[in-house]
């Protein structure tokens, strides 16, 4: 049972965040659970990282498609709760975001500041300076901020953690 | 009141604060006064609409006739939507919109709060998830009041303005009907009055930090979104809002 899960696993590997294409749907954390239920077929327990993220429709029509071409079938099923945090991301996913240009949330969520809205130290994904700016709570898509590095200049994202 | 109307009532009135604020944001995309702003007010109506989507979905469900979340959202009537006159009020200017939208993410923040302990597994689970949304909400709509109030003398003049036009609709928000009471004798909501005391203590003290007055409207507070009777508004919004799936309710994305 347990090889059989990891197989689709390493599936879900495969599929990937279409807004963030670096990070699978693995890395994000997104997928909680999988299940088997009969020798080819799975449940899958996704949750979304925000409430209207609409990349949500996709990722289940890519994780339904490729399980299908691997000869497998599923069902997918959403959940609210627990409630998806930035702390399930993986090292991975968090080296790839920062690779990709986008830095990664700076705490932890069990450190409460993020609510208080104090600042931070965030890195710089291009210089690796920590003297950087908040410029806007809200960036290109509704898990990202828009930051500015002081010393390179550019404007980068940064992953909210939430 | 059985505890399923008293639920799909509250559901219909928390889904449709989040459908008809989200749809007023949305007409924000491609107008405000700079690229951050217009991308952080349509991702809190992003928010918003996914928070409706959740809440809709679950009212049907709970309902039990098989209407589903765009049944609710594009085939009831002005009559029948729930939502606080607040949230339908115009957009206004800049200083309008983050006004009414300061008002409302004080209420709906502490109201979340309490529902993040309510005894229904789905109320609980949605208000964890949506306060997390709601926390940056919050933070961005409060320091644009400040910005706004304590800034030149046209922003605060403007903000000042906001402010007199949307503080006779404040008062309706805490107004409990007999859903509100089914509901708090199962622990699942709050109780109003808690909510308006939170809402109370903070929302004076930073309207004065931002040195913005709240006006005297001689004892008039609005009401009457409980029973269904809106402001001129909601009839404009719902008509662009409903207008597709209405003339065409096959369509599909």
């Amino acid at each position: 049972m347990t090889s059989h899960t990891d197989a689709i696993w390493q599936v879900l590997e495969e599929v990937k965040d279409p807004e963030i294409p670096v990070l699978s749907v693995v890395d994000l954390g997104i997928v909680r659970e999988v299940k088997q239920l009969s020798p080819k077929a799975f449940e899958i327990t996704i949750t979304p990282t925000y409430s209207g993220c609409p990349a949500m429709d996709t990722i289940e029509k890519e994780i339904e498609a490729l399980l299908r071409e691997k000869g497998y079938e599923c069902a997918i099923k959403t959940t609210l709760s627990p409630a998806w945090t930035t702390d399930w991301l993986s090292e991975k996913g968090r080296k790839a975001l920062e690779d990709y240009g986008i830095a990664p949330p700076a705490e932890s969520t069990s450190d409460k500041s993020f609510l208080t809205g104090e600042a931070k130290e965030v890195k710089c994904p291009l210089c690796k300076s920590t003297s950087t700016q908040l410029i806007s709570q809200f960036g290109s898509t509704a898990c990202k901020a828009l930051y500015r590095c002081d010393d390179c200049l550019e404007s980068f994202d940064y992953f909210k953690c939430i | 009141m059985s505890t399923e109307e008293a639920l799909f009532q509250y559901l219909i009135r928390l889904g449709d604060n989040a459908l008809i604020l989200g749809q007023r944001l949305g007409e924000w995309c491609g107008h405000a006064h700079q690229l951050e702003s217009d991308i952080a007010l349509t991702n809190v109506a992003l928010d918003q609409i996914g928070q409706a989507r959740n809440l809709l979905t679950e009212a049907g469900r709970i309902e039990g006739k098989g209407r589903t979340e765009d049944d609710l959202a594009f085939f009831r009537s002005e009559m029948e939507f729930r939502n606080n006159l607040l949230v339908e009020q115009d957009n206004g200017d800049f200083a309008q919109t983050i006004a009414r939208q300061y008002l409302f993410d004080v209420f709906q923040f502490h109201l979340l709060t309490e529902l993040s302990r309510s005894s229904n597994e789905f109320l609980e689970a949605f208000a964890k998830k949506s306060l997390k949304e709601v926390s940056y909400h919050r933070k961005l709509s409060s320091d644009w009041m400040l910005r706004l109030g304590d800034g030149t003398e046209e922003s605060h003049n403007r903000l000042q303005q906001a402010i007199d036009i949307l503080w006779p609709y404040t008062a309706e928000l805490f107004e409990m009907t007999e859903a509100d009471k089914v509901l708090m004798e199962l622990d699942m909501v709050p109780d109003l009055k808690l909510i308006e005391q939170k809402w109370q203590a903070e929302v004076p003290s930073h309207l004065e930090e931002s040195r913005i007055r709240i006006p005297d409207t001689k004892g008039y507070m609005a009401r009457g979104s409980r029973d269904g009777h809106h402001t001129e508004y909601l009839g404009y919004i719902l008509a662009e809002m409903q207008a597709l799936p209405r003339s065409m309710p096959e369509a599909k994305w």
